[in-house]
This record gives structure tokens, sequence and C-alpha cells, in this order.
């Protein structure tokens, strides 16, 4: 698959699944601690969301650096915009703004106690 | 492939010549790192333009040679 191919697939999946993750392994089974955080922060927060496996995939692994211009994987994308990574993730967690965002983009999800 | 504490700091410190800087190697195997990164040049970006201009200064050995390293990043208080 051309590069250009990978892109076209990585826009249709972050453009139909509102919450979309890219991560090493899945989530019942992540293959990396900084992946793990993420889909536990999700999970914490009951939020709906599909995750994709690079480590199945070494041109979805390049793609999606490509993609964002971001070098690392976890990267999740909220309404098709890239949010960030591990750190990113876990900051805004930890403030509320990851709450906050996801309010704002309608998407379902519990106010973490 | 490893780098060394010194040398991230050096690559930061480069592009962000006003950067407080901290490295903590996590794991004592030169491959996980956490850096703690304050500038004023951070004031009013958002996290992900932060980040991304650590990633900048460390010229593409971000997701290579160096495997791991937790980010956080602010302007100074």
């Amino acid at each position: 698959m051309s590069q250009s191919l990978v892109a076209e697939r990585i826009q249709a999946d972050i453009t139909g699944n509102p919450v979309m993750l890219y991560m090493k392994g899945t989530a019942m089974f992540p293959q990396c601690g900084f992946s793990a955080r993420v889909v536990q922060i999700l999970s914490h927060l009951n939020v709906p969301f599909k995750t994709a496996n690079v480590l199945e995939d070494p041109e979805l692994r390049d793609g999606i650096k490509a993609f964002s211009n971001w070098p690392t994987v976890p990267q999740l994308y909220v309404k098709g915009e890239f949010v960030g990574g591990c750190d990113i993730i876990t900051e805004m967690y930890q403030t509320g703004e990851l709450s906050t965002l996801l309010a704002e983009q309608g998407i379902p999800h519990s106010v973490a106690a | 492939m490893a780098m060394s504490a010194g040398a991230i700091e050096n690559l930061i410190k480069t592009a962000i010549p006003d950067a407080r800087v901290t490295v903590e190697d996590l794991a004592g195997d030169g491959d996980h790192y956490a850096a703690t990164v304050v500038s004023e040049q951070f004031r009013g970006m958002s996290r992900l333009k932060q980040h991304q201009m650590i990633y900048a200064a460390l010229q593409g050995r971000m997701g290579g040679e160096l495997h791991a390293l937790a980010l956080q990043t602010s302007a100074p208080e």
C-alpha cells in the first residue's frame, strides 16, 4: 500500500470513529505501557473508542507518524483531530481538560470521580 | 541503540536556548527517559505544539534511536 493509501485509510478511520486510538497492541492486551495508560484513561471515563494496532501493520505504524507528524504511538484522535500522545492525554485527564474536550465534542463519557 | 541523558539535554538546549531541562533515566537502560522542559517560548502554545517543538529539537531521534521519552513541558510560573 502506498503512503497516500495509508493516509486515506487513516482519514476514513478518524472520520468514522469519534474516538480513535492508534496503539501498540489491543485495548484488551496493550503491548506498551504508554498505550496501556491511554486505554486505562479512556476506559475509566467510559468513553466508547476504537483502536488500531500498529504492531500488526508496519505500513500503518509508519503512516500514522507521517500523518500527524508525531514520532510516537499511542496517538489519540477525537472527531478527526489529533489530540496527543500519552503524556498529553495523561495531563489533560488530570486537569479535567479531557472531559471538557469530550463534552464539547458531544462524546458520551462519565466524569471521573 | 541508546542515548545519554546529556545528549538529550544538549539537543533541547541547542534548539531552545532559554530552556531549563531536567532529564531522568527512568530504567537505567539509556532508553527510557523522562524530561521536564520549562521555557518562556512555550507561553501561549498548546501542549501539542510544545511537545512538537521538543521532538523537532531531537531531530528525528524520537521513536527511533530514542525509544521512550516522557515529556512534561511548561512556561515558567
